[in-house]
């Protein structure tokens, strides 16, 4: 079966004065329709790089680099025409931001941006997709819609701007939705009520997700495989259960390590050392040698992808340890 | 596994924050291309009483027989050339420019150096004092600036009457309250960082510490603020003596200059509008290119 | 709401009583008119006949109380010159300014609005760096200059070089028509045609300023979280800009020009003087030049009410365009 979307070699460089700054920097990973692919990472991973360069959202000084290949089904997308690209935009691929008050444009109204959004890609009516962005919004929760779709981004609260958020990705049917982080900005208790509407609407119309976060825990209970990102690659990926019980990378190991919960109550909370390189200077070999309790000699060549166990790939000399 | 051994990178040789201000400044070639528009201007003001050809305001000296001549005509009695043709007077009109130019960048410059100085000085005290006073001096400064400047300029000088001096200090008057309200944005800024504190606990007079600390740290956004207003001040004094209230006959800037060919503009002798124009667009148009780069070359954000 | 516009209007008020005292101060000081009206020979016992006659003998404070309450009648007493009272003159004056005044904004807008969006768009192309200098030299140039090479070239030069080229004209307005009992020249072809270099000289500084503000607002605009959501979502260019950006910027640009068309009207008084035209501008000139007191403070209490209720209009405006203010207020 074709992946809805695969990724090979992907490589975003931003071109400044400073330098070359690698962002994303070789990275390779497939999702399958009706899978939820969770992307972790720190900030300047690279995570929501991957997630821009994906829809070709990449402004100068960046560019996707020659060599790199982003398939949507068959369809090549980093050779694709930009009028071909923005019929792509918002209808087969769609994208949640994070931070809904910025996401919607507040000087117009909620219709107006979910109609304009369905007549960009349909010849409808007004009426007609007004109809749709109603039923949009009623398919993500939002109660008394005909108020709502009438209203001004700044009169919703934060879990309700991101719904609707949602709900425009959703007004096409897209094979796949980019979501970056879009509950980062929220209060736990709405933060899982939209995990959960995600999840459904997901098994509900067989869409792909990629759910990129920096929280695991998020990630853990929503996705059924994750890839962790660090300096522009992809260290470890697989199978949620797998990676989250049986880390093979050392920073997946660390990131696991460090999450509060209630086994290590009284005890300290563990660290990973140091701090991300800076994107302009990489030191050669493994990126995370310098913070790595297990980096050797061999660390100073980079290692590659290896599928150490079946389904679940790290990027580390010592992974089978 | 061989090891590479790296030479310690040569470090580059610091700069002062004076000489990238200029090297920042050059890498703009229209700005350049101001500045030295400006300092030709500057130059021509200056040395016009050596450089041109003929006294304009010696009468003795002017031929009647050549008033009204095309530019590139031979005087009378061949001694000199006007290059730019001469006006109804026979004044030979790039002579005239050459002096008019100095009296436009004369009133412009000074009228700006005492506005600054006014303006600054309520500025600060306002931005030190705070309340009260402060609140009073805005006020003043928020009804100085709402009212058009030229309406302003106007009234003054048809009360004050005709003469340099009377325009330097309706200029002044109209210029003041701007350079005020610049100073006090600069100096708030100031205030509340910590080495004014610093200061005060040291127990150094008032005074002191405005005019010795927090001065210098404005004069960045004070500089740009000046250029830009010179070329505004020399906007304005040419268009009142054009509208014939600002120097008098006697003391030609450039706007009296055009506005003494005005007449002439439609019988076909556009020279004696049209070069002192010119000459009027140069300096201004050099100011403001020059200004303009400077004040991206003097962002607070750059200068860090 | 109505609380805001009834407060607004009290501070208006309070605003134009501060400046009609100021106004009044600084013109008691304008020379002596008497002396513009008489032969310089003419005996003290004259002189002080005709003081007395336009009430200029009595004291300072006397003259203003006749003045303010002559003033709410609307009677600014009769021009020293024309006879005619002197609000009267303005009133007759002020069309012709006006609709100068509005056709230099449509031009400024018209123009200045997509070449400030386009150098905000792509500000490192040649053409956004040459807008942004042409925009330096816009509001630098004094009006007055700008008039006169408009009229070199259109009126002198061009049509004399080129056989054919029309002859635009450099004075005067040209026919009007009637409409609400108003005469206006804009809707004339014959008025356009004189309107045309004289709302072109206005409407340079103008332009620039518009050009500068829309290319900042823009800059600050288009890197917004909402732009890249659009274009996220499929939508053309096209839309992006001209509804997502445009509709953002013209809060800004809306406020401006509200304000600069007080500032203008103040501008058209060395443009009308460059161009004859028979407005207010050059009635106040004259006026100034020839000490006719009257008409210059009619003239000023004008410009106060215009600009106060200019600001306030801004201000309502700006509720109407930024949907957070409007609603904000309406939920405290």
């Amino acid at each position: 079966m074709t992946p809805t979307l695969s990724v090979s070699n992907l490589r975003t460089h931003f071109f400044t004065k400073e330098g070359v700054a690698r962002a994303v920097d070789g990275v390779d990973f497939d999702v399958a329709p009706g899978e939820i692919l969770g992307l972790v990472g720190e900030s300047g991973s690279g995570k929501t790089v991957t997630g821009f360069s994906i829809l070709g959202l990449i402004d100068p000084p960046g560019r996707i680099v020659e060599g790199s290949s982003i398939k949507l089904g068959d369809e090549e997308l980093t050779t694709a025409k930009p009028d071909r690209l923005r019929a792509i935009r918002g209808a087969e691929i769609a994208m949640i931001f994070q931070d809904p008050m910025m996401t919607l444009n507040p000087v117009l109204r909620v219709d107006t941006q979910m109609i304009e959004t369905v007549q960009a890609h349909l010849k409808v009516s007004r009426a007609d997709a007004l109809a749709r962005s109603r039923a949009a919004l009623v398919q993500v929760g939002i109660a008394s819609p005909d108020e709502r779709l009438r209203a001004y981004p700044h009169q919703f609260s934060g879990g309700m701007r991101q719904r609707v958020a949602i709900a425009i990705a959703l007004l096409h049917k897209p094979k796949l939705i980019v979501a970056d982080e879009p509950t980062t900005a929220l209060d736990v208790t709405i933060q899982g009520q939209i995990l959960f509407e995600a999840q459904r609407l997901c098994r509900e119309s067989n869409t792909s997700m990629i759910w990129v976060t920096h929280d695991l825990a998020v990630v853990a209970g929503l996705a059924d495989r994750i890839a962790v990102m660090y300096a522009g690659r992809i260290v470890e990926m697989g199978r949620t259960a797998d990676v989250i019980e049986r880390p093979m990378h050392p920073y997946t190991k660390g990131l696991i390590g460090s999450v509060p919960s209630q086994n290590t109550r009284g005890h300290r909370l563990a660290q990973i050392p140091g701090m991300t390189p800076s994107l302009l200077k990489l030191p050669a070999g493994c990126s995370f040698k310098s913070r790595c309790p297990i980096a050797v000699e061999q660390c100073n060549t980079m290692p590659d992808l290896v599928e150490h166990r079946p389904g679940h790939w790290a990027r580390c000399w010592r992974a089978a340890a | 596994m061989t090891e590479t051994t790296l030479e310690p990178p040569v470090a580059a040789k610091p700069q002062t924050p004076f000489q990238r201000v200029v090297s920042d400044f050059c890498e703009d070639r229209l700005a350049v291309f101001g500045l030295i528009l400006v300092v030709l201007a500057v130059f021509v003001a200056v040395a016009a009483p050596w450089i041109s050809p003929q006294n304009p305001f010696d009468i003795g000296s002017l031929d009647l027989l050549d008033a009204k001549s095309p530019p590139g005509t031979v005087s009378g009695d061949g001694k000199i050339t006007y290059w730019l043709g001469t006006d109804g007077q026979a004044r030979d009109m790039m002579s005239a420019i050459f002096y008019g130019m100095r009296t436009s960048l004369f009133v412009g410059f000074v009228s700006v150096v005492a506005a600054l100085g006014i303006g600054v000085v309520v500025g600060l005290v306002a931005a030190y004092m705070g309340g009260r006073v402060d609140a009073l001096l805005m006020r003043i400064v928020d009804i100085m600036l709402s009212f058009p400047a030229i309406l302003v300029a106007l009234i003054l000088l048809s009360v004050l009457g005709k003469g340099v001096d009377k325009v330097l200090i309706a200029l002044i008057l109209v210029q003041w309250a701007y350079f005020a309200r610049a100073a006090r944005s600069a100096a708030l800024v100031e205030r509340n960082k910590e080495y004014v504190e610093a200061a005060a606990c040291l127990a150094l007079p008032a005074s002191r510490i405005v005019f010795r600390h927090m001065l210098p740290n404005c004069l960045p956004s004070l500089i740009v603020i000046a250029t830009i207003t010179l070329a505004r001040a020399i906007a304005l004094e040419a268009t009142l003596s054009f509208l014939g209230v600002g120097v008098p006959v006697t003391q030609p800037s450039l706007g009296m200059l055009i506005s003494n060919g005005f007449e002439f503009l439609m019988s076909g002798s556009y020279w004696i509008s049209f070069f002192p124009g010119v000459a009027l667009a140069i300096a201004i148009i050099g100011i403001n290119l020059a200004g303009d780069h400077l004040r991206d070359v003097l962002n607070p954000r750059n200068l860090r | 709401m109505l609380v805001y516009i009834i407060r607004r209007l009290m501070q208006a008020a309070l605003v134009m009583v501060v400046m009609s005292a100021l106004v009044f101060a600084g013109i008691f000081l304008i020379g002596d008119p008497v002396a513009m009206m008489i032969s310089p020979d003419a005996s003290d016992i004259e002189r002080d006949a005709v003081r007395a006659s336009l009430g200029l003998d009595k004291p300072l404070w006397m003259q203003y109380l006749s003045f303010m309450n002559a003033a709410l009648h609307g009677d600014f007493g009769k021009s020293f010159l024309a006879g005619q009272p002197a609000m009267q003159l303005i009133f007759e004056r002020m069309p012709a300014t006006l609709e100068l005044v509005f056709l230099s904004l449509v031009i400024a807008l018209v123009f200045g609005l997509p070449m400030g969006i386009y150098a905000g768009l792509k500000p490192k192309s040649v053409g956004a760096k040459g807008i942004m200098t042409g925009s330096i030299l816009g509001f630098s140039l004094p009006n007055f200059w700008v008039g006169l090479m408009l009229i070199m070239v259109f009126a002198v030069l061009l049509p004399d070089l080129i056989p054919g080229w029309p002859r635009l004209p450099a004075s005067g307005r040209g026919a009007t028509v009637n409409v609400l009992g108003v005469k206006l020249s804009l809707f004339t072809a014959d008025g356009l045609l004189h309107l045309l270099l004289p709302a072109l000289t206005l409407a340079l500084y103008k332009g620039a300023l518009i050009v500068r503000l829309a290319r900042a607002t823009a800059r600050e605009i288009i890197p917004m979280d909402y732009i890249k959501f659009a274009r996220a979502k499929g939508l053309s260019e096209r839309r992006v800009v001209g509804v997502h950006v445009l509709k953002n910027i013209m809060i800004p640009i809306a406020t401006v020009s509200g304000l600069e068309f007080g500032q203008s009207v103040a501008f058209a008084v060395i443009t009308e003087t460059v161009f004859s035209w028979p407005g207010m501008g050059k009635l106040l000139l004259d006026s100034i030049l020839l000490l006719d007191r009257p008409v210059v403070v009619a003239y000023l209490m004008i410009i106060v009410v215009f600009f106060v209720v200019l600001n306030l209009l801004v201000d309502l405006l700006y509720s109407v365009l930024d949907p957070r203010v409007r609603l904000e207020s309406r939920a405290t």
